[in-house]
């Protein structure tokens, strides 16, 4: 078990989310930073959709009730084990009693903590991914007591470790496809859309992210339609939307560009006041 | 026959959009289900949700489309498809709502702006036979067709932080039901004791695209005793089969 002595802004139990019920306006949800949760799952020889801890913005204690093998990935929160600094992306052995401190993050946003074998926590419609109305819990409190499967001995992997493109954290750019309305919008739109360095403002959370600078825009609404994490939206008011893992299944705002993969993991280790630019790329067909 | 031609696009690397005239209509809503229903007939193991809207479908892939063009003509000739699978049954659910002023919040503002009795807008709302055209917005959230026109009520300037579950509710010309707590901007003019969304059952949602829902006016007496049954799992909701 882990207790969690003290709990940061948001930390919530993660996995690569609830596929397959989009049609009953159930959201996806998952860890917002896929790559990481993955890498994590990968070192400790877990399934990569495997249930992680994402905690946001660090500031978190958690105290190990078990002997257990961990990963920490994502967001450099300085991490402490019992007052001794440890590595990142490295497989961790702490003993019972050992207590992870997590710090203001050096670089990213999520930090992912990673244990041998997943959260023994609640699955519904097929995950372990926590949002509110779906699970019981959806938020990690002060006090909370999370199950882990007991583990016997260290056996696997010892010390596996890899190291991480900080272009992953620092990317200056945003890959994105073309969305279903982009070619509504005007020449001068698609160009603002393109040039633009966009600043992401302080509404930013696990839903969606709202951007500063504002494009031009006399789209109005639409007849409300799917919406996907990743889809950025153009609202009447020339505000952008770049919807995350949590967002809702509809929406009736034009769906300008759509971020790969990659783009949403990268886009969600950066928060408020960080900048980017969008970079429009090809389908790979 | 089919009397659209709706077009394909791809939707980021995992999806494609397909869409029919942008508008509320019960003729394209039952072409998309019918073209819904030969999906999953025709279903390759790939596709991991279909999820239709009033005027589009979108299928979700569990990776990466491979040769993306390809998927979309095997999607047009499955539209051109006759369909000999078995169709599914179409419900119609009967609702129970209490529309007494206790829940319906707005119902006094509504009358006054309408000009119309409360008696007369619980009637109005009460009478008609609404169509499910899809779920979205909120877990097991009902977007419904068929409003009276006389009862098309614009939302609220600033929408209430917290909407208690179940309450029924009017914004513009759309009516619905919140299947849970949540923040929201419609007119609200009753309340359902019925579940909208339980996780707990194998079904978590009971209505599908293209069922029916009326709306049954309750007493507050009534409302508490089918509550309490909610709680026990023992209330059984009313439904018919619509036949086509």
């Amino acid at each position: 078990m882990i207790r969690v002595i003290s709990a940061g802004i948001y930390i919530a139990v993660q996995d690569l989310g609830r596929q397959g019920y989009g049609h009953l306006g159930v959201p996806i949800s998952g860890v917002m930073d896929s790559y990481s949760a993955k890498l994590a799952n990968h070192l400790l020889g877990n399934n990569e959709n495997e249930s992680v801890l994402e905690i946001t913005l660090g500031n978190t204690i958690l105290v190990f009730e078990n002997k257990l093998s961990i990963v920490i990935s994502g967001a450099d929160t300085q991490p402490m084990i019992s007052d001794n600094m440890v590595n990142m992306n490295r497989v961790l052995e702490v003993n019972t009693g050992d207590v992870l401190k997590l710090g203001k993050p050096l670089y990213g946003v999520r930090t992912y903590v990673a244990v041998k074998g997943g959260f023994q926590t609640e699955k519904v419609l097929g995950s372990k991914s926590w949002f509110k109305n779906v699970t019981e819990q959806f938020l990690v409190k002060k006090g909370d007591v999370l199950p882990v499967s007991p583990q016997k001995g260290f056996k696997t992997l010892k010390n596996a470790s890899v190291r991480v493109d900080k272009e992953h954290f620092d990317a200056r750019f945003i890959e994105v496809y073309k969305g279903p309305e982009f070619d509504l919008l005007s020449e001068k739109q698609q160009n603002e859309l393109k040039n633009t360095v966009f600043t992401i403002s302080k509404d930013n959370n696990r839903m969606g992210y709202r951007l500063v600078e504002t494009v031009e825009n006399e789209l109005g609404s639409m007849l409300t339609s799917s919406v996907l994490p990743g889809t950025v939206q153009l609202t009447p008011s020339g505000t952008l939307i770049v919807l995350m893992r949590d967002c809702q299944v509809t929406g009736g705002y034009p769906r300008v560009l759509q971020l790969t993969e990659n783009a949403i993991d990268r886009l969600s280790q950066k928060s408020t006041n960080d900048t980017f630019q969008f970079k429009l790329v090809d389908l790979n067909l | 026959m089919n009397r659209f031609e709706p077009t394909y696009k791809p939707y980021g690397s995992h999806a494609i959009l397909i869409e029919w005239p942008s508008k509320i209509d019960k003729n394209i809503l039952n072409d998309i289900l019918l073209f819904k229903e030969k999906i999953v007939y025709y279903n390759t193991k790939v596709i991991v949700d279909i999820i239709n809207t009033y005027s589009s479908i979108t299928i979700i892939y569990d990776s990466t489309i491979r040769n993306i063009y390809n998927e979309i003509s095997r999607l047009k000739s499955i539209y051109l498809e006759e369909f000999s699978g078995e169709k599914e049954n179409i419900y119609r659910w009967q609702i129970p709502v209490c529309y007494d002023l206790k829940f319906g919040v707005d119902l006094e503002e509504i009358s006054v702006q309408k000009k119309l009795s409360i008696e007369e807008i619980i009637k109005l709302h009460s009478e008609k036979i609404y169509t499910v055209y899809f779920i979205g917005f909120l877990p097991g959230f009902l977007y419904l067709g068929g409003l009276d026109e006389q009862l098309l009520t614009p939302r609220k300037a600033t929408p209430r932080l917290k909407v208690e579950k179940g309450s029924v509710a009017i914004g513009g010309s759309q009516t619905g039901v919140y299947p849970v707590e949540s923040a929201g901007g419609w007119q609200i003019i009753g309340k359902s004791p019925v579940s909208f969304f339980d996780i707990s059952s194998e079904t978590p949602c009971f209505a599908k695209p293209g069922d029916e829902i009326v709306f049954i006016p309750v007493n507050m007496e009534e409302y508490l005793s089918i509550e309490e049954q909610e709680v026990e799992k023992s209330y059984q909701l009313n439904k018919s089969i619509v036949n086509d």
